[in-house]
């Protein structure tokens, strides 16, 4: 298991470090899904059933086809998609500089921590899945459901409230409705076009 | 080993969370491309989950899954209107560069 972890450890930092230096966001969309991989696996380990499988659907499985979507949405005009260029060169070496004080302080401040003690009692064992044991589904799904209830319903209405926006920012703002005037319109500014080119 | 205990020390399970937490941080402050920015963002959404389930794990506790459940679906909702976003500001323009829209800068 500590094998694992540690391979895991790097894998993770490895596509992360991927995800933020690939030049095309479809390289970085790929290494993005590698993480999440590397994630669930490690959420796994971890006993979290439910979020590891959750990790897999919504993430590599939704949000991860929604920026493969829009990257094929705005590659797709006629100009390519350039990328503006990047202060990653320029501010490399200080952002190391910083990251390395930074990851310093965390080292400091887990060093100074006392050895956790999980609580082991109260804890059934038994196969993994079944009820009552850590991380289960049905252990999730009670917590979520029973003391959870409230939280779970506003994240409903999260949804919802993005699903509108979303519909409001990117939707046409002017719904199309064909009505005479707007084809008494169509019509004269053909008129119109046809008499200019006449004229021409 | 008991099989209640954690495989690996928790503080690894920190250190790991921060440095990925870390990583997203400089992909948002050095890149210019609005995709690799939510991406990195997306990161750090991540590496605060994997914390949750680490604590939840240590502590056999499950309020640490119920958060990071609640964390998958605000970065989704988060995800989707910030891609809005860049859809509309990026609709028309062939530059796809975050220091050229400062319509809003004071």
């Amino acid at each position: 298991m500590t094998v694992a972890f540690w391979i895991l450890a790097l894998l993770l930092i490895a596509s992360a470090i991927f995800v933020i230096t690939a030049q095309k966001p479809v390289h970085s969309v790929a290494g993005l899904l590698a993480h999440f991989l590397f994630l669930a696996i490690t959420y796994f380990m971890l006993s979290a059933e439910f979020l590891g499988v959750i990790q897999l659907i919504v993430y590599s499985g939704a949000i991860l086809m929604l920026f493969v979507f829009v990257i094929a949405l705005l590659s797709s005009g006629v100009a390519p998609f350039a990328v503006g260029p990047d202060r990653l060169p320029k501010i490399a070496a200080p952002a190391v500089v910083i990251i390395a004080i930074l990851l310093g302080f965390v080292a400091y401040a887990v060093s100074r921590e006392p050895a956790v003690t999980p609580a082991l009692h109260g804890v059934a064992s038994g196969p993994v899945g079944t009820a009552g044991v850590f991380g289960s589904v049905a252990d999730f799904g009670h917590a979520l459901f029973t003391l959870n209830l409230l939280p779970f319903e506003i994240t409903a209405f999260i949804l919802m409230v993005a699903v509108v926006g979303v519909i409001l920012l990117a939707g046409d703002h002017v719904p199309y409705v064909p009505t005479r005037r707007r084809a008494r319109l169509v019509e004269s500014d053909m008129r119109e076009a046809i008499v200019r080119a006449g004229e021409e | 080993m008991h099989a209640n205990l954690l495989p690996v020390a928790l503080a690894n399970y920190v250190a790991l969370s921060s440095v990925i937490f870390f990583i997203g941080v400089a992909g948002v402050v050095l890149r210019r491309n609005p995709l690799i920015m939510l991406m990195s963002i997306e990161l750090m959404w991540n590496a605060a989950n994997l914390l949750f389930l680490a604590f939840a794990r240590a502590w056999l506790n499950n309020a640490g899954h119920i958060f990071a459940f609640l964390v998958i679906t605000v970065a989704a909702a988060e995800a989707a209107i910030g891609l809005a976003i860049v859809v509309i500001v990026f609709r028309s323009r062939a530059n796809v560069d975050v220091d050229e829209v400062a319509m809003m800068k004071g």
